[in-house]
């Protein structure tokens, strides 16, 4: 305590925060550091992440991540499973874009294999991949602004997630964690009323994110919290390995939809919202535009639906139909192959690029000619994102760091694996 | 405007009118003996304080927020509008664990994370429960490698909720049959709900396996896995 | 991606501007892969920045068992005007797995390389800050080496219960020499 200074008056008119003045300029500068954690249970940080924030007065001067504490192995748990049973593993890594996980190792796997996906099943990987994409940002709207203090937006989006949800149950049976993607196409052809229920759901959510943007987007406290906070130029994020709405916010149009097309992306009509200046508004509204472009995939890709088989014909790799197994002795000896010892795959080393909600979700996948993977790998956006972190926060103050990790949209099981 | 006389339902109109004049002389203090013992059974619940004390526990849990992993996103849900925690009083989630009386341990629990949910739940004050949400915490899950502990290796937990996420349904289940643990009444299970018990079949290790059986899901007992 | 021939041409000019980078080149599945020794890695990236490969995508590492030398990492590279990727690998031994850090001039490989030695034990030279990532600080052992073992808990049935398992402990309290294995090994 220091009772030797003068007692310290605002020197800022606090009626309009201004956040181009710094605040090394408004309380000078002390000489006392405090380490402050913000240890693994925290409800602000989004999952396990650990902060080692070193703190003058109310001001980040440096923040260390320390992660790890939702390790979970998967990769080394991946080396031990077949193929195709690899997939239940790896989607549980990025807990919110488990669509995605899969995508991205099945789309490793098919390239090693020199496999083709049907276009019917490519379409129906775009519908689920683009639902899942907007329900991540649905829970990642909920939780982050209940991180600034408007809970009713929480409600709203995990309403929307729930429309979702049953979307993913009526395809697949299960709301997490389907395991719909598998090597060679989807799992199972969608029920007949998908198709009504989906497109009646792209028919409200727009006029649902309207209500929400309606709230927060000219909101005067989301503005100050918001605007102008913690921006990082492009050329620091690109530095840092950030791709994904953070490096769409400062500028950079960068999307492997567009760049690099996977899975039929080129048919569909879409466009990318892009921020002006990086800060965290941008951040936040880019993710928002989002959501209006992935109904528009969707719509157009239930329009486009083509028919055909949902998986490919390749007896090898995938599972013959069950009606089959009581009729052909071959289905049966496919089934048994597969389900006990898998396929081989020629070796090879392939690395799987594909564009997530966070970001690049690659997946690298070496096999060695045996029916089990020598190594998975997924380069996880967050992991890396994470990166971009200390930079962004560095001088502000530690309200503008809870509001930029709400921002960042990190999720702990990518970073952890 | 019309007056319409009805009968009183229930008993003739005598009877009415000597409960009416019981409540006025009750109204002035002025029931004495049986009369009193009776006005005060029928309006009063007796029990002993332990139940009462465990009905007000039941009913007002705070859990405290503990997300791990996936199952953190189904533990949101309950909080959501379909399946609505705050039906039944739990939805004030409690980030300090001195304030909170139930851990949900919704998630993997990483071999660096159990110490640290340990300390969290010697920081919670008694009574409290522990609750092991999906399959990773209650046994190793999905996962069973290095990186992983089942939650009962390190803490006492009361109820676990299997399912990989369970459904927010399942978890509601899950915290209801702990209420009712608490107040008491616990649910011993559906062997004695249909009388059943003495009907389980232990099946050993003599009697299962031939000696020239190959167990094929085993690594490395089938060629080329 | 470059093309076969464009691999070749790129290595080519590698090799002349650094003669003792390139070791080999790869192109499988329209992708190439420079095979490249671990001394130069430094080198290398910074040729391919002024090529235009400028972002540096992951960073992860490789158990090559049983081939010799042990140890691989790999570099993906993204030109993001040309969108060509492109893989860097180098390979070292398990009894001296040191590779100079990247870190000074792509900060993207700062957590990545602290991975890539939490897990597979690769020492990276001139890295700010190398310790331990996502396993604990002072665990032993690289895990995701293929010789490290899978570890876990033993699967109990409900004949073990009826034998007084402890299931706390994993153990049969009567006779530990019964209790069935996940045969994980």
């Amino acid at each position: 305590m220091a009772t030797t200074e003068e007692p310290r008056t605002a020197a800022v008119d606090v009626s309009s925060i201004d956040h181009a003045v710094s605040p090394s300029d408004v309380y000078g500068t002390h000489d006392e550091l405090l380490t402050l954690n913000m240890g693994p249970h925290h409800p602000a940080t989004h999952g396990v992440l650990r902060l080692l924030t070193v703190l003058e007065g109310e001001v980040v001067r440096d923040v260390k991540p320390i992660i790890g504490y939702v390790h979970t192995g998967i990769e080394k748990t991946c080396e031990d499973k077949s193929y195709w049973k690899v997939v239940p593993v790896i989607e549980r890594m990025d807990y919110l874009a488990y669509y995605f996980n899969a995508m991205a190792y099945c789309g490793a796997v098919e390239r090693l294999l020199d496999l083709e996906v049907p276009k019917r099943a490519q379409y129906l990987r775009v519908i689920h991949l683009e639902l899942c994409r907007i329900m991540s940002h649905m829970v990642w709207m909920g939780t982050g602004a209940l991180d600034l203090g408007a809970i009713s937006i929480f409600w709203y989006c995990f309403r929307e997630r729930e429309t979702i949800l049953d979307l993913f149950e009526m395809s697949s049976g299960q709301r997490m964690h389907t395991r719909y993607i598998q090597v060679g196409g989807v799992m199972e052809d969608i029920p007949t009323g998908f198709v009504e229920k989906c497109r009646a759901f792209c028919r409200t959510m727009p006029g649902r994110m309207d209500d929400v943007a309606a709230i927060l987007t000219k909101n005067e406290i989301v503005l100050a919290r918001l605007r102008d906070v913690c921006p990082l130029d492009a050329q620091t994020l690109l530095d840092y390995g950030v791709t994904g709405p953070l490096l769409r916010a400062a500028g950079n149009p960068w999307d492997l939809r567009k760049a690099e097309p996977y899975s039929s992306y080129d048919d569909f009509d879409f466009k990318i919202p892009i921020g002006a200046q990086g800060d965290n508004y941008d951040r936040f509204a880019v993710r928002l535009a989002e959501v209006y472009e992935s109904v528009k995939i969707i719509e157009q890709a239930l329009d486009g639906l083509p028919e055909g088989p949902y998986i490919t014909e390749d007896r090898k790799v995938r599972l013959p139909p069950r009606h089959e197994l009581a009729t052909s002795m071959e289905a049966l000896i496919h089934h048994f192959k597969l389900v006990t010892e898998g396929f081989r795959v020629p070796p090879g080393e392939v690395y799987f690029p594909i564009e997530g909600p966070r970001g690049e979700y690659g997946c690298f996948v070496r096999s060695d000619g045996s029916s089990k993977p020598a190594r998975v790998h997924m380069r996880d956006p967050s992991f890396v994102n994470l990166q971009a972190f200390p930079p962004m926060v560095k001088d502000a103050y530690i309200a503008d760091l809870i509001a930029t990790l709400a921002m960042l949209d990190p999720v702990l099981g990518g970073i952890d694996r | 405007m019309e007056i319409v006389r009805r009968e009183p339902a229930g008993g003739d109109l005598a009877d009415f009118r000597a409960r009416g004049l019981r409540a006025r002389d009750a109204l002035k203090g002025n029931l004495e003996g049986p009369e009193l013992e009776r006005y005060v059974e029928e309006r009063v619940l007796t029990t002993t304080l332990e139940k009462a004390l465990n009905w007000a526990r039941g009913n007002a849990l705070f859990p405290a927020t503990f997300g791990l992993a996936c199952c953190a996103i189904e533990m949101m849900s309950i909080v959501a509008a379909r399946v609505d925690v705050a039906r039944f009083g739990f939805e004030a989630f409690r980030a300090s664990p001195r304030q909170a009386d139930l851990l949900i341990l919704s998630g993997r629990v990483s071999i660096k994370m159990a110490p640290v949910v340990r300390r969290i739940y010697d920081q919670m004050l008694e009574p409290k429960w522990a609750i092991a949400m999906g399959a990773c915490s209650s046994s190793m899950g999905v996962f069973n490698n290095y990186a992983i502990v089942p939650a009962d290796k390190f803490m006492p937990v009361d109820v676990h909720v299997p399912g990989c996420p369970p459904r927010p349904e399942a978890l509601m289940h899950g915290i209801l049959k702990l209420r009712q643990m608490i107040q008491q009444e616990p649910d011993l299970g559906w062997r004695k709900r249909y009388g059943a018990e003495g009907t389980e079949e232990i099946v050993t290790d003599a009697g299962r396996l031939a000696a020239s059986a190959i167990n094929v899901a085993q690594a490395g007992s089938s060629p080329g896995a | 991606m470059p093309d076969a021939t464009g691999l070749e041409l790129l290595a080519q000019d590698l090799r002349e501007a650094h003669p003792d980078a390139v070791a080999d080149t790869v192109f499988f599945r329209d992708k190439g892969t420079l095979v490249v020794g671990p001394a130069r890695i430094g080198d290398v990236l910074q040729f391919l920045k002024g090529r235009g490969f400028t972002f540096l995508a992951s960073v992860h590492g490789v158990d090559y068992y049983p081939e010799e030398p042990r140890l691989g990492v790999h570099y993906e590279l993204l030109d993001m005007r040309e969108v060509d990727r492109l893989t860097v690998k180098l390979r070292v031994p398990t009894g001296d797995p040191v590779v100079p850090s990247v870190t000074p001039e792509w900060p993207t490989a700062d957590h990545q390389e602290r991975e890539v030695y939490d897990m597979f034990g690769v020492v990276f030279d001139g890295h700010p800050d190398l310790r331990r990532i996502l396993m604990p600080e002072d665990y032993e052992g690289f895990p995701q080496r293929r010789d490290f073992p899978i570890g876990g808990e033993p699967i109990l049935f409900t004949e073990h219960a009826a034998q007084g398992t402890d299931y706390t402990l994993g153990t049969n309290v009567a006779d530990p020499e019964k209790l069935a294995t996940t045969g994980e090994q």
